[in-house]
């Protein structure tokens, strides 16, 4: 595969990142996608557009947020030098809202008068939730019943922002089966309704427009690692589910070749027990289309979709953004995955070393952290997004710890 | 995008049977069911009755694991299928079964891309010009993606069915017109299937606005439950598509495990009988 000039054009002008991406949508919603990306165009062409998301950010969010050199573990793991960016220190505590204040300054930019949105985890729907209170527009968020069932607090915390939370009753009631639904309002409602998607994932030009909105992490990674230590970092860990947080920090950095990418996929019970037992698309699954977009998905033989397993929620999902496909395929990033076990082992050594109790998700991240870390000398500089904060996972954890609470 | 100028000649069944029906001065009716739904044996039961009571055109919903585009009735159809073990090949052997008994009802394959996909597109049309399949409808395959299937499709002499619908516009028309062959199926409503009917003189206006882009015959679905509605998509379109309400007869055939219930083929083919009084009644 011949090496591009940069890994940063993507996507080309009908939304592929190599052969993946694209625009594979019903015809009703096909006008509504070409609205979206015109919209999405002139509003990055217009300095009050950028102006507006960053006093946002600044004084809703609370951003920039630290890059915080995390000093115990580091001495723990005895050898790369661990630096977390505090995503989970954000406004509702994950890299989240990153996406909603840009999208939802753009539904309005657009004229549109009501939201909708899926969630898995109900990280992205509390996000939404949140930015609809703050906008004052009405709110629907689609959440798979099982969903519903292991993240109570954030389906709690949805209806006090106001939304109307809607429970999905069809296939495995997890994530795809909310996105599922959301398409299904967004077709049926095309004329008021912006669908403010969670995940650089979706048909064009969303994988391009939340990636652009989730950049501001690796944009301040880079300024606030040259104040800490003078210059860039050496590796970058990330998780990935749909993968928004890890496009985010990785791709200011797609161009220094110095710098080392990680992805971090959910195993579940394992990659070796089989598709069902586990959610990694790129590591365990293989091309094709669904929700709009070409990427590795979770499939069987006739194409037909598997439920993914894993013990985050916010992972579970069975494909992943198009552009992780391709800098899978060219070799740019580096694509492993963690499996329920690790992740718990290290959600639980966050928690007592550093004194931060991280996401689920966040802890697929760290559990590859504390594989590569203990072989990488003291002078190399490794940045984990904690992409959120686990509170909402503490009733799955204490379960799987056998703890009633 | 650009036209296609190299396209094959298809086998002509679809074109032969609207023309049939021009000839009768009568609207055609489209029956949809999900191959394989509620498991193989009905559903060819009722696949090979239906022309005999009344189907003029076939479409065969090729089953999904993610019907996103559809309503709850088709998704229920498709999860059956799916667990009863219909794969696309199935697909092809049900539509082969069929030909066998009979060579003059089109049969069109109705579903979603990524089972294609994982078949392999030329594969898979090779495969399905074998079985007597004359054209595909996918609905997430909009002309913006032509080149994944439906240039391929037509190339190997496989009609490629839009849907239009009501959000495209006279800009856009000509877009989703161009590299359409067999007819044009126009989606009543902004919505899901088998969800709210549209009102008959907006289903009149988009017939005709459609006419004004195009020589193909329009089909009209989505939303048509009974034989005096499908009477009157009859009476302004060339065909009228039923497909959520003929499942939904379907489903109540199953007993408490799903399983098919003795009559539940020959109550499913009465239901289409009556559509067909419907549509052919409607223009005397």
């Amino acid at each position: 595969m011949t090496r591009p000039n940069t890994y940063r054009s993507g996507p080309d002008e009908r939304g592929h990142f190599g052969i993946y991406g694209g625009r594979f949508v019903a015809e009703t919603l096909m006008p509504l996608i070409l609205e979206v990306e015109k919209a999405y165009r002139e509003a990055r062409a217009d300095p009050a557009f950028e102006g507006a998301i960053r006093e946002q950010l600044k004084q809703y969010v609370g951003r920039p947020n630290p890059l915080y050199y995390a000093e115990r573990l580091t001495e723990k793991l005895g050898g790369a030098k661990i630096y977390f960016k505090r995503e989970e220190l954000n406004h509702t505590g994950a890299h989240k809202i990153n996406n909603c204040i840009g999208q939802i300054l753009l539904a309005r930019r657009m004229g549109k008068k009501r939201i909708i949105a899926e969630t898995g985890a109900g990280q992205h729907g509390v996000a939404t939730a949140t930015v609809c209170a703050l906008f004052d527009m009405p709110c629907v968020i689609y959440m798979g019943e099982t969903d519903i069932a292991r993240q109570q607090p954030n389906v709690f915390r949805m209806k006090l922002l106001g939304a109307e939370v809607v429970p999905v009753t069809s296939g495995a009631r997890t994530l795809k089966d909310a996105m599922n639904e959301a398409l299904r309002d967004w077709v049926t409602n095309v004329a008021d309704t912006y669908y403010l998607i969670g995940t650089a994932a979706g048909p064009h030009p969303y994988p391009a427009m939340v990636r652009d909105f989730q950049s501001v992490i690796g944009d301040e990674v880079r300024v606030q690692m040259q104040e800490l230590e003078g210059r860039l970092p050496d590796s970058l860990v990330a998780c990935v589910g749909g993968g928004s947080n890890a496009i985010g920090l990785f791709h200011p950095f797609l161009d220094d070749p110095s710098v080392q990418m990680v992805a971090v996929e959910a195993a579940g019970h394992g990659i070796e027990k089989g598709p069902l037992a586990h959610a990694a698309s790129i590591t365990g699954g293989r091309p094709g289309v669904l929700h709009g977009n070409r990427t590795y998905l979770l499939q069987d033989e006739d194409g037909q979709i598997l439920e993914g397993h894993s013990i985050s929620a916010g992972l579970d999902y069975p494909g992943v953004g198009p552009e992780h496909s391709w800098l899978h395929d060219i070799g740019r990033v580096e694509y492993v995955s963690a499996t329920d076990q690790e992740t718990l082992d290290a959600f639980q050594l966050c928690a007592r070393t550093e004194g931060i109790i991280p996401a689920l998700e966040s802890a697929h991240a760290l559990a590859e952290i504390v594989k590569r870390a203990p072989k990488l000398p003291k002078d190399h500089l490794m940045v984990l997004c904690l992409s959120g904060r686990g509170d909402k996972d503490i009733f799955s954890v204490a379960q799987h710890l056998g703890v009633k609470l | 995008m650009s036209a296609l100028n190299d396209k094959a000649v298809d086998n002509g069944r679809i074109a032969r049977r609207f023309a049939a029906l021009k000839a009768e001065g009568r609207a055609g009716l489209v029956t949809f069911i999900t191959a394989g739904d509620p498991d193989l044996e009905t559903c060819r039961a009722v696949l090979h009755g239906l022309p005999a009571a009344g189907a003029d055109l076939i479409e065969l919903g090729l089953p999904f694991s993610d019907p996103m585009a559809d309503g709850p009735a088709i998704q229920a159809a498709s999860l059956r299928a799916l667990h009863a073990g219909t794969t696309a090949r199935k697909t092809l052997d049900l539509v082969r079964g069929f030909r066998a008994t009979d060579a003059d009802t089109p049969v069109i394959l109705m579903g979603y891309y990524n089972p294609i996909h994982a078949y392999g597109v030329d594969r898979f049309l090779a495969d399905a010009i074998e079985a007597g399949v004359d054209g595909l409808i996918v609905v997430d395959l909009p002309p913006e993606e032509d080149e994944e299937l439906c240039i391929p499709a037509l190339k190997a002499g496989v009609n490629f069915i839009r849907l239009a619908t009501p959000t495209t516009d006279d800009k856009r028309l000509p877009t989703v017109l161009q590299n359409t062959s067999g007819f044009v199926y126009y989606v009543s409503i902004a919505g899901i299937t088998g969800a709210a009917s549209a009102d008959n003189a907006a289903v009149g206006a988009a017939v005709e606005r459609l006419k004004r882009h195009t020589d193909l015959p329009v089909a009209v679905g989505f939303g048509i439950k009974t034989p005096e509605q499908a009477a009157d998509v009859a009476r302004v379109a060339d065909a009228a598509v039923v497909g959520s309400a003929i499942v939904t007869r379907l489903a109540g055939g199953l007993d408490a495990q799903g399983k098919a219930r003795p009559g539940l083929a020959e109550d499913v083919l009465g239901f289409v009988r009556e559509l067909a009084g419907g549509v052919r009644g409607a223009r005397v």
